[in-house]
């Protein structure tokens, strides 16, 4: 049986048509199934006994088997559209696809070439050869004719070159000034650069990160894990110096005895780091020795926690270093002799030299332009100013700056403004002013994260950074915005321990848990300095400082009358004690006595209601009185209920 | 007539040199060989060879763009100085300048 299938489709129905072909005995006789409005039927008749002879091929004229007209009435189901956009291409169709793939180690490697191109008689190491083969193409027509024609060209682009410099830049101020307008309107950006990640097995976290003082290719990060006892067993006490354009490895492996808490490079000497360790003990490497340390200090006596800070002091000799740690005390250090601390200093309030009551130090602060004073940041929330030059030890602390409610992380000067020194401490990073002790002059809003480390650019006067433990830089502009960073980049998931800028402003590295160290370059706008940067900063500082110290001063006048008002009470009842009193009386005037202190509790009570009353509308006030003096965000920092109360009671009428 | 022309040759190219900033001339031919240097050997083999590829690359672009066009001259101007090559059919002369200004 033969079958073959011929389907047509109308406009009308969207049935298929299928007309099969049969067989029989007879012939093959073509049937329509289905039925439709149009039915198209051609039989095809073969004998069954002819079947199998040979074919006989001849031509003839086409036979038209069915002529379709068109239907005019089909065309109503359609309708003519004006204009078609079709994108047509002559190429292949292509797409484009993303792969993440899996790191893969680079190296760089040279490869040694020979001269060639010589031709094969001629041996490049063979003077003689060349100098013939030379000789002989100096010789040749077509040279001369080339390098005259080449030579005048050429002097002519030379004296060119002479008379006038043909890619001077006209108007190139004004080609700056473009520029400048630009930056300001791009948005503040970051795009990280390099990830450094800790080779090690056990994760530590990167706990310090320093720069190398001069060219900046160089990142030295010291690994440690600060969490108490929770070190690994198998964990290495390595630290690494990066050089930043390989990440794949390090360039030196520091070996220290126990893990690095903190390492600085010495400013006047790019070979020498100083690295404070989880023990207590400082070393010092010289990078031209290779890993190991080359001198340590004498453990009995180092610091018996772990060093949290080293800095270099500026001095003749550029060796000597101190270095502040939990143990509460200050150690002076001269690398050449590790053996004992050249001075020490307790840092104990009482200014007792008792170690029990030290202080807690986390964070040091040193200025080369003020080399006699240095400021330690503690555990407690205060900072310590000192003066290194004092001729007793109980003179060296000299003032204390309260406002903070957890450790000091981070603290540093302003490189524009010494006078006003940056802290990172719990959720806010606060500046101060060296003048006002009782508060900060500006602070940050409370953040939802942990700040962990903090540092000022070195190239604009109002920036800072700060990194928190949910993972996040943010950039401070506060000549920009004050009540948020100016941008705020989440670098990865574990929280960041450390943040350092380059002496050039333009990078920044951030050390997170996990010990990998991220490479961030931010957008130009936040490393060129604007023009009136410096005096507006300065400005800002001062009005803040003047606003603190008004308020300071007016806390003092309350606290002055308060304390007047409560002598002046104390005297009228001791008059009234005075004069004898018989038992009864007495028990008499103790009842009336009592009576009347609950009597005064309850009124008391009662008062603090209707208080909480005002006091919400004069919250609400103060939030008013707030944003008109002063920026918006900057609050007046928390002082006691009641002199607060009283406070503003004095300034509304 | 030969020696004459040579000796044109030679005094164009002292010419070239006593320009004021020149601080060298190197004539290489197709091949990439040098023939005539001003510079130590080690320079030159490296100049010629780099810039060989350099003008090769740039006289296909030159005519991949427009084949009825093609390279007459290349400047490279850096930082430190300027380097003009002169390319002809068969050989190339190289200056290295040093801008004045």
């Amino acid at each position: 049986m033969y079958l073959c299938g011929f389907s047509a489709q109308t406009g009308c129905s969207s049935k298929n048509k299928a007309i099969l072909v049969i067989s029989s005995p007879r012939g093959l006789v073509g049937k329509s199934l289905t039925c439709c409005t149009m039915e198209i039927v051609y039989e095809y008749v073969k004998k069954r006994s002819e079947f199998g002879r040979p074919c006989n091929f001849s031509d003839r004229p086409a036979d038209l088997h069915l002529d379709i007209q068109p239907d005019a009435e089909l065309a109503a189901c359609f309708f003519a559209l004006d204009s078609r956009d079709v994108g047509m291409q002559c190429a292949a169709d292509m797409s484009e696809h993303e792969v993440n793939t899996e790191r893969i180690e680079s190296e760089s490697r040279g490869i040694n070439h020979v001269e060639g191109g010589w031709p094969n008689n001629v041996n490049p190491q063979e003077i003689e050869h060349t100098m013939r083969f030379r000789k002989k193409v100096e010789k040749d027509e077509n040279y001369i004719k080339a390098i005259l024609k080449l030579g005048t060209q050429m002097e002519y682009s030379i004296k060119q070159n002479n008379t006038i410099d043909i890619y001077e830049e006209y108007f190139e101020e004004e080609q700056v000034e473009e520029e400048e307008m630009t930056d300001a309107k791009e948005q503040p950006a970051a795009k990280t650069i390099n990830v450094f990640r800790d080779p090690n097995e056990v994760k530590r976290t990167a706990s310090s990160l320093s720069w190398h003082p001069d060219g900046n290719h160089k990142l030295a990060v010291g690994y440690s894990c600060l969490e108490f006892q929770r070190a690994a067993k198998g964990m290495s006490f390595d630290s690494y110096i990066w050089d930043i354009e390989n990440r794949n490895q390090p360039e030196l492996t520091l070996k220290p005895v126990s893990p690095l808490v903190s390492l600085e490079y010495n400013p006047k000497d790019s070979h020498i780091l100083l690295g404070g360790s989880y023990n207590g003990q400082i070393a010092y490497w010289d990078t031209r020795k290779g890993g190991q340390p080359v001198e340590m200090s004498a453990i009995e006596h180092s610091h018996r926690d772990p060093v949290y800070k080293v800095i270099w002091l500026q001095s003749k000799t550029g060796t000597d270093a101190f270095s502040t740690s939990t143990d509460g005390q200050v150690l002076w250090w001269d690398i050449r002799n590790m053996k004992e601390p050249t001075e020490r200093l307790v840092l104990d309030p009482s200014k007792k030299e008792n170690l029990e009551n030290a202080l807690t130090a986390v964070s040091l602060e040193f200025e080369t332009t003020m080399p006699t004073k240095f400021m330690v940041g503690t555990e407690q929330g205060l900072v310590v100013a000192c003066n290194r030059k004092a001729k007793t030890p109980a003179e060296k602390i000299v003032c204390t700056y309260s406002g903070h409610r957890g450790p000091i992380y981070a603290l540093q000067r302003n490189p524009f403004f010494p006078k006003y020194f940056l802290t990172v401490a719990d959720w806010t990073a606060r500046i101060w002013s060296e003048d006002i002790r009782e508060s900060s002059i500006m602070s940050t809003t409370f953040d939802m994260a942990y700040l962990m480390d903090g540092c000022w650019s070195p190239v604009r006067p109002s920036v800072f950074f700060t990194v928190k433990m949910d993972g996040t830089v943010d950039v401070w502009d506060f000549l920009f915005k004050q009540n948020n960073p100016t941008l705020s980049l989440k670098v990865c998931d574990e929280a960041l321990c450390s943040v350092r800028v380059q002496s050039n402003g333009r990078l920044l590295a951030c050390g997170s848990q996990l010990g990998t160290a991220t490479l961030l370059e931010i957008s130009p706008g936040l490393y060129t300095m604007q023009r009136n940067e410096r005096a507006l900063a300065n400005e800002m500082f001062e009005r803040e400082t003047r606003r603190e110290k008004i308020l300071e001063a007016r806390l003092r006048e309350i606290r002055l009358k308060e304390r007047s008002r409560l002598e002046q009470v104390k005297e009228e009842e001791v008059q009234d004690a005075e004069g004898e009193e018989s038992p009864e009386e007495l028990i008499a005037r103790a009842e009336k006595e009592f009576f009347q202190i609950v009597e005064a509790e309850i009124m008391k009570w009662k008062k603090e209601v209707e208080k909480e009353k005002v006091c919400s509308k004069i919250d609400r006030l103060i939030h008013a009185v707030n944003s008109v003096l002063l920026p918006e965000g900057w609050s007046i920092c928390e002082s006691p209920f009641d002199t607060r109360i009283q406070g503003w009671n004095k300034i509304l009428p | 007539m030969q020696s004459d022309l040579i000796a044109e040759v030679e005094e164009t190219l002292k010419r070239i040199q006593s320009q004021k900033g020149v601080q060298g001339i190197i004539i290489i031919n197709a091949e990439g060989i040098p023939i005539k240097s001003t510079l130590d050997n080690s320079s030159t083999v490296q100049y010629a060879g780099l810039l060989h590829q350099l003008v090769m690359k740039t006289r296909s672009t030159v005519r991949d763009l427009d084949p009825q066009n093609d390279l007459t001259f290349l400047r490279v101007r850096s930082k430190k100085n300027e380097i003009m090559i002169a390319p002809d059919k068969d050989y190339f002369l190289i200056v290295i300048q040093n801008p004045s200004d």
